[in-house]
This record gives structure tokens, sequence and C-alpha cells, in this order.
């Protein structure tokens, strides 16, 4: 837990010094709510129109969080320091995806009441409970596939594309139980309860890739 | 006396290019071996198959009784490194960055406040690495190259960037105790003053051996001509 603890200090000291993810991924999310907002014909959304620009938006803002995982590590010798020290390497995935769930959660703050204040039609008061158990689900996964895919992205050439393109489709599933557990919430008088299906196949896909991960990630920085 | 370093027909390339290739020494531990070489020559690929950073394709590595890469995991904690890039992160200050090494390394944080002291960093400690000059950049990394006391130093061009009296302090921290002398393998582009630190001397051109012989075998011309 000590390796853990020393790289989760690193990880959020290095992002508040230097402001490189969250600020960024916030500001992507509201501009997008933005241009969704002048770009649709419409007052206001919900339903499985608001459930679907949440979760793509939230998706799209946390690519830019996946892009800048691990740049410091690969610039800075900081995959080389953490692989001469005696520790399970799996700790690094561990950190990684705690850090991006802390990141994903500060976006979320700002976020959700931005998208509630831009576009969202009816309010988010009576549903706050389920949202954040989805929410929770949905970062959970992503956190998962981004420092997996992030880790395998970050040593090439083309990290910023190939990161998206590796971590996209396998998070269809995240983004296809997010929206159908988001969009009951997101409708008048929403709330009272979420789909058991959906959030099964949720919560199984953050536990199957987060087993996967762990178990891959250590051949994932060998040479 | 045990041997720390035994290579057999050690090489690595990339792809289709061979960065090195048929290297064979033994070196005892508490040995000094000194890697000379043009640029380019394979002495940073060698220390880092060394360092268990990368993997020999060809050949055997035989590190502190561990085979590597199979038992890897076995050396890592024992063995230091410090090459061209300092491993450290500029946002962070030295004291934030040896104190991460620290944890991980499993050192206490009063064996940190000595380093800081021991290298001449203790008023700029907090201060952001990238706000420092490339000699205390420098000082900060072979402080935590030997945070964790490694019995194998693996030192690439250890005084780059250093003045005299900085690499003199840090001598002491690189060289260990005399009871305790550290294994070490050093790169150098200085024939006299490597011959003269060095038990072993190794010359690479194009990756290859071209040179080994006991140190004070081999002449100041000899490894001169490594560079002609």
């Amino acid at each position: 837990m000590s390796v853990l603890s020393a790289l989760l200090r690193k990880e959020l000291r290095l992002e508040l010094r230097t402001f490189e993810s969250v600020p960024g991924m916030v500001l992507f999310s509201v501009t997008i709510f933005v241009v969704f907002h002048f770009g649709l014909d419409r007052a206001s959304v919900e339903g499985d129109l608001a459930a679907g620009i949440l979760v793509v938006t939230l998706l799209f803002a946390g690519m830019l969080g996946l892009n800048r995982l691990y740049v410091a590590d690969e610039e800075q010798g900081g995959f080389d320091g953490f692989l001469l020290a005696p520790v399970d390497r799996t700790w690094l995935f561990v950190a990684k995806a705690t850090a991006l769930f802390a990141y994903l959660v500060a976006l979320e703050i700002v976020m959700v009441p931005a998208f509630a204040f831009l576009l969202l039609g009816p309010g988010l008061g009576q549903a706050l409970p389920e949202l954040l158990v989805v929410l929770a689900l949905v970062n959970g996964g992503f956190a998962i596939i981004a420092a997996l895919v992030g880790a395998i992205a970050v040593r090439t050439r083309a990290r910023d594309l190939l990161g998206p393109l590796i971590a996209l489709p396998l998070l269809v599933p995240v983004v296809i139980a997010g929206a159908e557990l988001l969009q009951p919430l997101l409708r008048e008088g929403g709330g009272g309860g979420l789909e058991a299906k959906w959030l099964a196949i949720l919560g199984l896909y953050d536990l199957v890739f987060g087993l996967l991960s762990v178990a891959v990630f250590d051949p994932l920085l060998e040479d | 006396m045990t041997t720390a370093i035994e290579l057999d027909g050690l090489g690595r390339a990339y792809g289709e290019r061979t960065a090195l290739a048929g290297v064979t020494l033994s070196l005892p531990a508490g040995r000094t071996l000194v890697v000379f070489g043009p640029n380019g020559a394979g002495k940073s690929t060698l220390l880092r198959i060394l360092a268990t950073l990368l993997r020999p394709t060809t050949g055997t590595a035989r590190v502190l009784g561990s085979e590597l890469p199979r038992e890897a995991w076995r050396v890592r904690g024992r063995i230091g490194l410090l090459g061209h890039d300092p491993l450290l992160y500029r946002e962070l200050s030295a004291r934030e960055n040896l104190r991460y090494h620290a944890r991980l390394h499993g050192v206490a944080p009063a064996r940190v406040e000595a380093l800081l002291d021991a290298v001449g960093l203790g008023l700029r400690a907090d201060d952001p690495i990238s706000t420092y000059s490339r000699g205390m950049v420098q000082r900060a990394a072979a402080a935590r190259a030997v945070l964790h006391d490694p019995e194998l130093l693996l030192l690439d061009e250890p005084r780059a960037n250093l003045d005299p009296a900085a690499a003199e302090a840090l001598e002491p921290l690189l060289a260990g105790t005399p009871d305790r002398p550290r294994t070490r393998v050093v790169t150098s582009h200085d024939p006299a003053g490597g011959l003269a630190e060095a038990d072993v001397a190794l010359g690479l051109r194009g990756g290859r051996p071209v040179l080994l012989a006991p140190a004070a075998e081999v002449t100041v011309a000899q490894v001169g001509a490594l560079y002609r």
C-alpha cells in the first residue's frame, strides 16, 4: 500500500503542478455542451438524447486524460525509475486508474452542473443518487481501459491517435450500458431505481477488464 | 571473490540494427568496469541490459547471481542506474523525487535528507527540478541512483555536467565504502580518467568489443584509438 500511496501522491502532485489533464478535460466538455446547445435545434434535451450526449462527452473529454496519463513517465524517465524498483508493477496500473478516476470525478463536478444548466430540460435533483452510481461505474470502466491502453499508446509515435483508436471500441459496452442506465434518470421525474440488467453489465465489465488489465499490465511494461 | 557480472556472447538488436554483439566478460564483486567507445558504440545499451531495462536478444547475462531477464525481479532494487536521463520528474522538487523513489525502494526518509546534504542540494531541495542547472540535476540524479545503497552501480558518463568540486563530492557516494566497495560499470570518454578508476577496461566500437583487458595493462593510446 505504501507503493500505491507513493505513486498516487506523485500523480496528484504532478497534476496539481502542471494542470495538464483536468482543466483541459473540463474546458473541452463545457465547450461540447455549448456547441450542442447552439447546434441542436431545441431548447433542451432529455431522456436518451441527453444520456447519449452526457456519456459521449464524458468519454471524449476523458480521452484527453488518457493521452496525458503516462506522458510525464515516458518523457521524464518515470517508467525506468519505476521499473528499477523492486515492486509489483501492477501498482502502477492501479495508481494510474485511480488517478484517472479522480480526474473524472473532478471533471464531473463541473461537467454535470454545466450539462444541467446548458442542455438538460428536467432537473437532476431526484435522480442524483442513481446518477452518481452510474457515473462511478462508467468512470471505473473508463479509468481501467485508459490506464491499460495509455501504457501501450504512450510508447508509440502516434500515441495521441492510437490511444483513442484502441480505447474507444473497447469502451462501446460502457457507452451503451451507461446511456441505457442514464436515460430514465434524465427524463422528467426521473429516478426511482436503475435497471438491474445494465447495472450488472456495467459492473461486470469493470470487474472483468479490471482483472484482465492486472493480468496483462506487467508484460506490457517489459521491453 | 564472488562474480558480480558474467556475460557470455551478450547482444542486442533493434530490428535489423545490431546495437551490441558478442560481449563476453566476467567482473568480480567490488570492482569497476569502465566501458569506452564513441557515440553509438553500444555503451548505454549494455548498461540498460544490466539494469534489467532491456532484454538481450543474444547471449546470456548473469548479474548479482541472477540470470537476466528471467530472474530480473531478484536483482531490481540491488542495482542503481545513473544514465543520461536523470529519471526525475521535472515539476517535482529534489526532495519529492527522492522521497518518491525512497518509498518505492523501502528506504527511510532520513536517508533522503542525508543524501540531499551530501550532494549539496540541501538549500534547493524544495525547488522543482525544472529550475535546476544541469549540474544540479546530475547531483540529484546521483542521489537517486545511490538512494537504496545498491550493490551494483551503473554509471553512464556520471561526471557529465559536473564541475570538478561537485564530481569530487560525489565520488564517495558512487564508490561505496572501503569495507564495501560497490561493483560499478562506468561509461567514459576520458581515457586517462577512466583508466585511473577502472579495474577492467572494455572498449566497444559499432556494438562489438574490440578491447577487453585489466585496466593496468591498457594504455591511454589504446583507448584513444577507439575514437579514431
